[in-house]
């Protein structure tokens, strides 16, 4: 047999989901699944009406409600208050009926933000292609799917053809190696990577996480990973599957090989006649396709830069773009530190909005909000990491505190093990899920001038809520600011007895 | 989609870096399940001033507040232009507010694709090329630029000459003002072909296989 040009796993998922490159126009890629939700699809859906077009594959598209719904009690989720917030989940609710695409609808026991129940559900897998009208698709790549966020054009464009025209990006290779220390995250991984490399460091690249450090964490963190790459301008991140991958989805609702009988008594699929093996035999043929996209031997990469785990901590942005980071040892930078004369443009104007004087230590930034949660780190280990540093301590009397679990199943988890009850007991508000503070579609915003350390992914100007500040950490971090009232090293709580590495 | 080929304008310079979809509309105004209506809302939050009950009133500082700069239908601003969120509204709010092409260094792939498929020209051109172009649409509010699509040139007549890139088919699309979902079904039969072939795949499929 010939031998084979090595190829990475980007090319190799590439490749497998061309449907025709016409002579001089962007390559036509099929899409395995689309994921929709309230605030980028009405014109989309509206745009197919319009056109007399149908929906092409129903079967390939999944929607939820996430940025717009209230988190402050179940109730107030089923009767919006805000008419136009209403009006658009309405709007969801009678586009899936009437274009026949599975909806799960505030009460459901699987919704949550879209990026969390593609993965929960085990419709997110690795060697799919997958987008969604939201930015932070780049989650899913984290199974070693291709996964990238798109415009409602293209969304209205992926529901009649189940294809986009796309030109094919570069590639880009980050190896994260050797053990994270104590108390340092996945999301100080990413948020190190993006100071490093700058918010369009990865312009019109996918990223590929590699390296001892990646491999070593869970799916939870290499999700907190992908998910941050558009924050550094990356069209998509992506991780190699391997044993780690394949224990998250093995018996999941959407996963191959999965018997109807584990669908807590749902409608079961065809097939109740197969036997246990037949089942098995399955899932082993998936993972033996997943195994073979890793990236081969030799393969070549547009791109590669390699850092040392073991010399990252915490890390803190500072001011309004997420580029705009810091270690928690570290100061907000002065005008010295700036390179460029954009660069000493942007960080006058960000001391200004943040309220911040140059060369102020972070640990002395008080903040008046904690939120944690997003689809960056409102998974159910997050919310472990953080009560293990709250417990036995209380929110500082000047803080509002709020949880929102990232999906109803985090939060039932979360309610059994009683996670609810330690954050509660701490003065945590204990929430409903959805993207709230993330992005403030919702009621939950921050006022004028309030600062919070927040656990999501965007710290721009006003993302919060008009006049709000926002820091970015991990959610340990978050937890020790809720306690203390300021930005906190967490490698110095002592209730802190999480292992690197395993983050 | 408008076809698009020479545009001469005065331009509205917006010099900063890295300005985020969150700026150019706050994400309020992301709630409406219309297409158009979004002009009012562009840079809202820069755009107005805001009193102790909310009350808004024109930031007279904001560049497209000042008279001068009425009718501008080129925008120029630094580099990483349309960073961060996906939304197309960031596209829809620039247009209908009237601007037909944005001159900055970069722009961020989102961003980038969604202009484009609203009949936007966006030129990327040299950090210098770009600081020139502020300084003259800053010094002299009806300092006019011209963008010739079909050439890929951005001219003034005070002798500023500079070459963009673009994607030939992306150029194509606007020169023509075609979108895309009737382009991609001219290959309807590669599409059914490949379908057919990929839906065995079932370790692929977003909701599972039968057996």
């Amino acid at each position: 047999m010939q031998t084979l040009k090595p190829r990475t796993m980007f090319e190799k998922v590439w490749d497998q989901h061309v449907v025709v490159e016409p002579k001089g126009e962007p390559t036509i890629i099929y899409i395995d699944l689309q994921l929709v939700h309230e605030v980028t699809s009405p014109q989309a859906f509206d745009g197919l009406r319009m056109a007399g077009r149908k929906l092409h594959r129903p079967d390939r598209h999944i929607a939820t409600v996430d940025h717009n719904v209230p988190t402050t009690s179940a109730q107030d989720r089923l009767v919006i208050t805000d008419q136009i917030a209403n009006a658009q989940v309405s709007a969801l609710r009678k586009n899936c009926a009437e274009f026949g695409v599975e909806f799960f609808d505030v009460q459901d026991a699987d919704q949550g933000i879209v990026h969390m129940i593609g993965p929960e559900l085990g419709a997110t897998k690795p060697g799919m292609t997958i987008v969604c009208g939201d930015s932070h698709t780049s989650t899913h790549g984290a199974f070693g799917a291709l996964a990238f966020g798109i415009g409602t054009s293209e969304v209205e464009h992926v529901m009649a053809t189940q294809t986009l025209p796309q030109s094919r990006p570069k590639t880009f290779r980050i190896n994260v190696e050797g053990e994270l220390p104590n108390g340092v995250t996945a999301k100080d991984i990413i948020l190190d990577i993006i100071g490093r490399i700058g918010t369009d460091g990865a312009t019109g690249y996918v990223v590929e996480y590699a390296g001892s450090a990646i491999r070593a964490l869970s799916m939870e963190g290499r999700m907190t990973v992908c998910n941050m790459s558009i924050e550094a301008g990356a069209r998509a991140g992506m991780i190699a599957p391997d044993e780690t991958t394949f224990a998250y989805l093995k018996g999941r609702r959407f996963s191959p090989g999965t018997p109807p009988t584990n669908l807590d008594g749902r409608a079961a699929r065809e097939g109740v006649g197969a036997t246990t093996n037949d089942f098995e035999a399955q899932w082993s043929l998936a993972v033996e396709q997943w195994r073979a996209l890793v990236t081969d031997e030799g393969a070549v990469f547009d791109r590669e830069m390699t850092i040392d785990a073991s010399t990252l901590a915490p890390s803190v942005t500072w001011g309004t773009s997420p580029g705009m980071v810091a270690t928690i040892e570290g100061k907000v930078p002065t005008l010295d530190d700036a390179k460029t004369d954009a660069d000493r443009k942007s960080f006058e104007r960000a001391f200004e909005y943040m309220d911040l004087k140059p060369g102020t230590p972070m640990e002395e930034v008080k903040v008046d909000a904690v939120f944690l949660g997003s689809c960056t780190n409102g998974r159910i280990e997050d919310l472990r990491a953080a009560a293990k540093i709250v417990k036995g301590h209380h929110v500082a009397t000047t803080v509002r505190a709020m949880v929102v679990p990232g999906s109803q199943k985090v939060k039932k988890q979360a309610e059994e093990e009683g996670l609810d009850a330690v954050f509660k007991t701490a003065g945590f508000e204990w929430r409903e899920p959805g993207c709230s503070m993330c992005l403030g579609m919702n009621p939950d915003i921050l006022q004028p001038g309030e600062r919070c350390a927040s656990t999501s992914n965007r710290n721009f100007e006003g993302r919060q809520g008009r006049g709000g500040r926002t820091h970015l950490l991990s959610p340990e971090m978050a937890a020790a600011a809720a306690i203390t009232g300021h930005l906190t090293d967490v490698r110095k709580w002592k209730n802190n007895d999480s292992k690197g590495g395993a983050r | 989609m408008r076809p698009i080929n020479v545009l001469t304008s005065t331009a509205a310079p917006l010099p900063l870096p890295n300005i985020d979809t969150d700026q150019i509309i706050p994400k309020q105004f992301l709630k409406r399940i219309e297409r158009t209506g979004y002009e009012d809302f562009l840079f809202y939050d820069w755009r107005y001033n805001f009193d102790a009950a909310g009350k808004t009133t024109p930031n007279p500082e904001f560049v497209l507040n000042k008279p001068e700069y009425n009718g501008a239908e080129i925008l120029i601003a630094e580099r990483n232009f349309g960073c961060g969120s996906s939304r197309e509204h960031a596209a829809w709010a620039i247009n209908q507010y009237g601007f037909r092409a944005v001159i900055a260094p970069t722009f961020a792939d989102i961003f980038y694709s969604n202009a484009g498929k609203n009949g936007i020209i966006l030129c990327r051109l040299s950090d210098e090329e770009v600081e020139t172009l502020i300084q003259r649409s800053t010094k002299n509010p009806k300092h006019k630029i011209t963008i010739n699509l079909e050439e890929q040139t951005v001219t003034d007549d005070e002798g500023f000459k500079a070459k963009f890139e673009i994607d030939p088919f992306r150029k194509y699309c606007l020169l023509n003002g075609l979108d895309d979902i009737g382009l991609t079904l001219r290959h309807q039969a590669d599409l059914t072909q490949y379908e057919a072939k990929h839906d065995a795949e079932f370790w692929l499929a977003p909701k599972g296989a039968s057996l």
